[in-house]
């Protein structure tokens, strides 16, 4: 009975921890990532607050948290849609990948780290924060925005492409060869096509399987289905977070819909408390070490993010200042960098989770901020084009 | 008046037009069914700014106020008029989910971009239909868009319960 007690003790805290972070973000106008990931600063190892009874907890906790995110990144998009961003965007997604994956691919080469823990990092600087972006554009009402679509593209392209890249991650992490890997890729590959071929023709079952009037049965079956698969994908070696996100792609549109609604507050609890348990993994103590190298990764992927945005933006013919907006807003990079991060910690590359948690913060913060002030920055290239054509000024 | 259609992937669709005075509009239609009318800044082009935005119900009721009526009126010239744009009418089959529900509820403008502008039930005509308009199994729906949003009006009506 007393360890029960100092459980719920222990819990209460944290939640009323991630309240008071998540107020804090609200009031500042930041993402709740960055600030979830400081909670967990603090009760981490040489942090002020240690725990002792929730800690198995916030394990088993965290483990769920990464599964209802990927499913709700799943769910937020549709088999059209990533149709349409790939017929549109393919270019904008293929720049995106080498201008981001290379550089923290050579820079994990460059401070002496193993390999797999290379591909770790290319994918942690690789992929924006979906969520971060989604909330910006709306905060900013840039939804209606000429660059906007570029900007959501570029987005979904690389959600799908993590399908691809986190089980080639999960192989090669846990030590398996390049000839694995590449395996890996096509079966992620052969997963989505089945999955979307899959999600049309069997609509109307899945429909009738998860479509209910009652929100409690809509939430049991859609978690329990949810469980299931990426707990078979963990098993085959593909990692769970694959799995789930799998899940929410072959969920029909109408579906989703009424899913979206009911998961949302499960999510976010789970989400909050993945994020927390991520970073009080970390061992404060090693922070002030790779706080440069996490400046100098900071300052090199925001740069390539930058020219991916105004890649993709030009491609809508979007000029220097939609252009900038794109560039900036994609800078975020947040919880998908986190998952990736979390699968290198797991597999005994902890120097990857220090590296990201600094690395994330960093990122997550200056996004948001910096695409405030884009209209500032983009004002050279707005000043060259009058001069260039001075008739369309006048 | 050409009106560009452009895909928002996880937020919906955005329409944009130009009006005859030269200020280029949009509206952004939600997947949640809400609209926001935008319009763009003469000196950035790509910027938008919000004029208006109405949630699921008031959308439906500008729909109803601005096109309805109108299209039911001009139906037949429309569908000579305008290339692509068609008028069908499509079956409800009594296995259908949307027997007994109200009109409203299929989401229809929304998912398809086809409107249904009148119901055939036997031999009475219920034109511009409300949103609270109930649907009954063998109604004929007087569909009118483009072909493809017809058929996309086809699968949502014929989709088995």
């Amino acid at each position: 009975m007393k360890g029960d007690a100092s459980f719920l003790v222990e819990l209460g805290f944290l939640l009323i921890l991630l309240g008071a972070a998540g107020a804090l973000a609200l009031r500042v106008g930041l993402s709740t990532a960055p600030l979830f990931l400081l909670a967990g600063l603090l009760i981490a190892e040489g942090g002020p607050v240690s725990l002792t009874s929730a800690e198995p907890f916030l394990e088993a906790a965290a483990a769920v948290g990464v599964v209802l995110l990927l499913l709700a990144l799943g769910l937020e998009f549709s088999a059209d849609e990533f149709g349409n961003a790939l017929k549109r965007h393919a270019p904008s997604g293929v720049v995106d990948f080498f201008l981001n994956a290379t550089p923290g691919f050579i820079f994990g080469w460059l401070i002496g780290l193993e390999w797999p823990a290379c591909l770790a990092l290319a994918g942690i600087t690789w992929v924006s924060s979906s969520g971060i972006v989604a909330k910006v554009l709306s905060d900013l009402n840039r939804l209606g925005n000429r660059e906007t679509p570029a900007v959501l593209s570029v987005l979904v392209l690389e959600d799908i492409a993590m399908a691809v890249y986190l089980p080639v991650l999960g192989i090669v992490l846990v030590g398996g060869a390049v000839l694995m890997g590449a395996l890996g890729a096509v079966l992620g590959v052969a997963a989505v096509v089945a999955i979307v071929m899959l999600a049309q023709r069997g609509e109307r079952i899945a429909e009738r399987l998860l479509n209910h009037d009652d929100d409690e049965q809509v939430l049991l079956r859609v978690l329990g289905l949810t469980l299931l698969v990426a707990g078979a994908a963990e098993l085959l070696g593909v990692s769970s977070a694959v799995g789930a996100f799998l899940v929410g792609l072959a969920i029909p549109p109408k579906a989703a819909r009424q899913a979206r609604r009911v998961m949302e507050p499960l999510r976010d609890l789970f989400a909050a408390v993945f994020f927390l348990a991520f970073a009080s993994q970390v061992d404060l103590n090693s922070i002030p070490a790779v706080l440069p190298e996490a400046l100098l990764l900071m300052v090199m992927t925001l740069v390539t993010k930058v020219i991916t945005g105004w890649y993709a933006a030009g491609r809508e013919q979007a000029a220097a200042r939609g252009r900038m907006r794109a560039g900036t807003v994609l800078v975020a990079r947040g919880e998908f960098s986190i998952v990736i991060a979390g699968l290198a910690v797991a597999a005994g590359f902890a120097e990857v989770g220090v590296l990201t948690t600094t690395y994330v913060l960093l990122m997550a913060v200056i996004g948001p901020i910096l695409t405030r002030f884009s209209d500032q920055l983009a004002r050279p290239w707005v000043a060259r084009a009058a001069r260039a054509s001075p008739s369309i000024s006048r | 008046m050409d009106v560009s259609e452009t895909l928002l992937p996880g937020v919906g669709i955005r329409y944009e037009f130009r009006t005859h005075d030269g200020q280029s509009l949009g509206i952004i239609v939600y997947r949640e069914g809400n609209a926001e009318f935008i319009e763009y800044d003469r000196d950035d082009p790509d910027a938008s700014r919000v004029l208006l935005s109405v949630d699921e119900d008031e959308a439906e009721a500008v729909a109803e106020i601005l096109g309805a009526p109108r299209f039911a009126r001009k139906l037949a010239d429309l569908t000579r008029e305008i290339p692509g744009l068609h008028s069908e009418p499509v079956r409800l089959p009594a296995t259908s989910s949307f027997v007994g529900r109200q009109l409203g509820e299929t989401h229809c403008r929304t998912v398809t971009g086809a409107s249904i502008v009148a119901i055939v039930r036997g031999d009475e005509v219920i034109s511009s239909p409300a949103p609270d308009q109930l649907l009954l199994a063998g109604d004929t729906l007087v569909t009118i868009g483009t072909a493809s949003g017809i058929r996309r009006v086809r699968a949502l009506f014929e989709a088995d319960a």
